[in-house]
């Protein structure tokens, strides 16, 4: 069984001294190369030289003209690339920088030795995309410099497609609950039972195999009141995540105990699935929407002494 | 005591363009952990030392580096190590543990599941991650602007490209890819991204491989055909892809050098691109009487995180005795990074 996984953060990126110059430069509408230690002004800066490692503090403007010096055809652009229509990505040697920089170039016959110029973003504030292509040379004007406050963060959102695959174990754990059934697999080796069934015991590095249906009733092991709201929180605190261990299995797994104050939950004390409405099942442990207690007696310690 | 470093045994996955297992990796791994070991005749209990190399960036899940470990059954407890790179690095702190003489053995898997994501948009991640990262450029992007600083400098043409491309596709007939094709055949194929063709690109594959490292003077007990490591050394140059040179790859030669890697006479080389094998010949000084990955290479079959490590196994499989063998493996972009690792055979 396969879905999609996609994920996604947008990270906020502090710039230290030498690239909140070169950023707060692209926000001016000012590109910025720093002078290395055997005399090359890179661009962008590096913190710190290329050969001797040494801090880069000498900045320097460059033009916002350059040469090409190498490129590669991109005819179908991924997600997040310069342009969306097909391009070339170029190194640029900008005039008065020594090294060339990376970027895309806005041009059908983009060929070694090209002369361009920058084409620079509607939006300024936004690091090295403040310069949203290059453009082959006609002979404009440069742009004129403009106001910008100093830049110290940038923000780099990344996103990531995957399609995440379940192991053929954990396929049949997963169409068990779209039927209401709880399956988990025998260890060969060991013999303990694990639900979900795994692809290899941790103990023994061998596939779980004959497959057991489990009750949906057991015991909570171990658990936390959950007193923080956080990013994402589906309810609203205090509750309690705790781990179920269901008769027979040998090892919990993570659920939500409700139906009780949060201070009554203790080890030992025997739970039973709250299901959702069968119109609203899927291939999830989901399906169950929570544990509640069952009222009966607590499990002696012992039973579940080795399972913590 | 001795402390050189012998390769005993090697395992891989069949290298397929996608497998049905999951991103940790255990479904590849179970199989081939056993096999490696099963060479020597050990059990995991004889394995001083663990040590993986994987990315979690190329399986979308954090710690899926931990879930792989899995595939060892660690009970009792172990000494385990994972690099975020590729196992060849890993067999590298392996090495060097043996080496230390706190353990005798160690066993290294690596394994990578490209197919669950876009892998040449993956490897975005690996660029100065504020002033190229946020373009994402992609790793064949990357690899055609290097290909083109070579066909402008006259370093090699793409016949030469396609040379490579063809003698990987029928050189192996147990890899992913096994193409009985010529140079000519393959230059009247489209452009991928100009100036790479797809076969100039190593495929996308989902694969592991494992290899098991003993003291010297215990492999003799393992293995009648033992390996040993003469030297492995590695490299890394500047993270500003402007201020490296990217046709003569100076780590490589830096890391060749350190590692007395002359008087090789197989190379298995971790070129993912064909203009990259060629480069590196240069760098590496291989003339023609040198083999060049009889096993087909990553552009026969390239599984992230464990291309490298196969590498040498792959060499250290197809060792001559008498031989002196050169493995490399390459890590960030236009072979940002690289370890060369010489090996004897006796």
């Amino acid at each position: 069984m396969s879905a999609p996984l996609d994920i996604g953060f947008d990270y906020t990126r502090s710039l230290g001294p030498t690239l909140s110059r070169f950023v707060t430069g692209l926000a001016q509408r000012r590109i910025l190369g720093a002078r290395g230690a055997d005399g090359r002004v890179h661009v962008p800066p590096p913190e710190y030289d290329p050969v001797t490692s040494e801090p880069l503090t000498e900045l320097v403007e460059v033009a916002q003209t350059g040469t090409v010096t190498s490129w590669c055809w991109q005819p179908e652009p991924l997600a997040g690339q310069p342009l969306q229509q097909p391009f070339a990505w170029a190194f640029v040697l900008l005039d008065g920088a020594d090294t060339p920089m990376l970027h895309a170039v806005d041009a059908d016959d983009v060929h070694t030795g090209m002369r361009v110029r920058v084409r620079w973003a509607a939006e300024g504030g936004n690091g090295i995309r403040d310069i949203e292509c290059f453009a082959p040379e006609t002979g404009q004007t440069d742009v004129e410099p403009r106001e910008a406050d100093d830049i110290t963060m940038i923000t780099t959102p990344v996103r990531l497609k995957y399609m995440h695959s379940a192991s053929p174990e954990e396929s049949l754990y997963l169409r068990g609950l779209a039927e209401g059934k709880l399956l988990g697999q025998r260890c060969p080796a060991c013999g303990k039972v694990y639900i979900p069934p795994r692809g290899a015991c941790p103990t023994d590095g061998v596939p779980t195999e004959d497959e057991i249906e489990l009750p949906d009733r057991g015991i909570v092991t171990t658990f936390c009141i959950v007193n923080v709201p956080f990013l994402g929180q589906r309810i609203k605190p205090p509750y309690v995540a705790a781990y179920i261990l269901l008769d027979g299995a040998d090892i919990a797994f993570l659920h939500l105990v409700l139906g009780c104050e949060a201070e009554e939950v203790r080890m030992g004390m025997r739970v039973e699935a709250a299901w959702k409405p069968r119109a609203e099942w899927g291939t999830t442990l989901e399906n169950i929407d929570h544990f509640r207690p069952t009222g009966e007696p607590d499990a002696p310690y012992d039973s579940y002494a080795g399972h913590l | 005591m001795s402390t050189d470093v012998s390769i005993v045994s090697f395992a891989q996955a069949p290298n397929v363009r996608a497998t049905h297992g999951t991103t940790n990796g255990v479904e590849m791994l179970v199989p081939i952990m056993k096999a490696a070991l099963d060479q020597v005749g050990l059990s995991k209990k004889d394995i001083g030392f663990w040590c993986s190399g994987s990315s979690d960036y190329l399986a979308g899940r954090a710690f899926s580096f931990i879930a792989a470990v899995d595939a060892i059954g660690a009970f009792p407890p172990i000494h385990e190590s994972h690099v975020e790179a590729d196992a060849a690095w890993a067999l590298y702190e392996a090495w060097v543990k043996i080496r230390t003489g706190e353990v005798d053995t160690a066993l290294v898997y690596g394994f990578g599941k490209s197919s669950a994501g876009q892998l040449r948009r993956v490897l975005a991640l690996q660029l100065d991650p504020y002033t190229v990262g946020p373009l994402w450029p992609d790793a064949v992007s990357v690899a055609g602007l290097q290909a083109r600083l070579g066909l402008d400098g006259g370093l090699w043409t793409e016949r030469d490209m396609a040379e490579v491309a063809a003698r990987s596709r029928g050189a192996n007939p147990d890899a992913q890819i096994h193409e009985q094709v010529t140079a000519d055949e393959l230059l009247g194929r489209p452009y991928f991204a100009n100036p790479l063709r797809k076969h100039d690109c190593a495929p996308v594959t989902d694969g592991a491989a494992v290899v098991v490292l003993a003291r010297s003077d215990k492999a003799k007990d393992l293995s009648d055909r033992p390996t040993r490591i003469a030297c492995i050394q590695h490299r890394i140059e500047s993270a500003h892809l402007g201020a490296r040179d990217l046709t003569t790859s100076p780590s490589t030669v830096a890391a060749a050098k350190a590692a007395n890697a002359d008087g090789v006479t197989l190379a298995e080389l971790h070129a993912p691109f064909t203009h990259q094998e060629i480069l590196l010949r240069q760098a590496l000084g291989l003339g023609d009487e040198v083999v060049v990955n009889p096993s087909g290479g990553p552009l026969a079959g390239n599984p992230m995180f464990a291309a490298g490590l196969a590498r040498i196994g792959e060499a250290a499989t197809r060792i001559k005795p008498g031989e002196r063998a050169l493995a490399h493996a390459t890590s960030g972009p236009a072979l940002q990074q690289n370890l060369v690792c010489v090996l004897e055979a006796d």
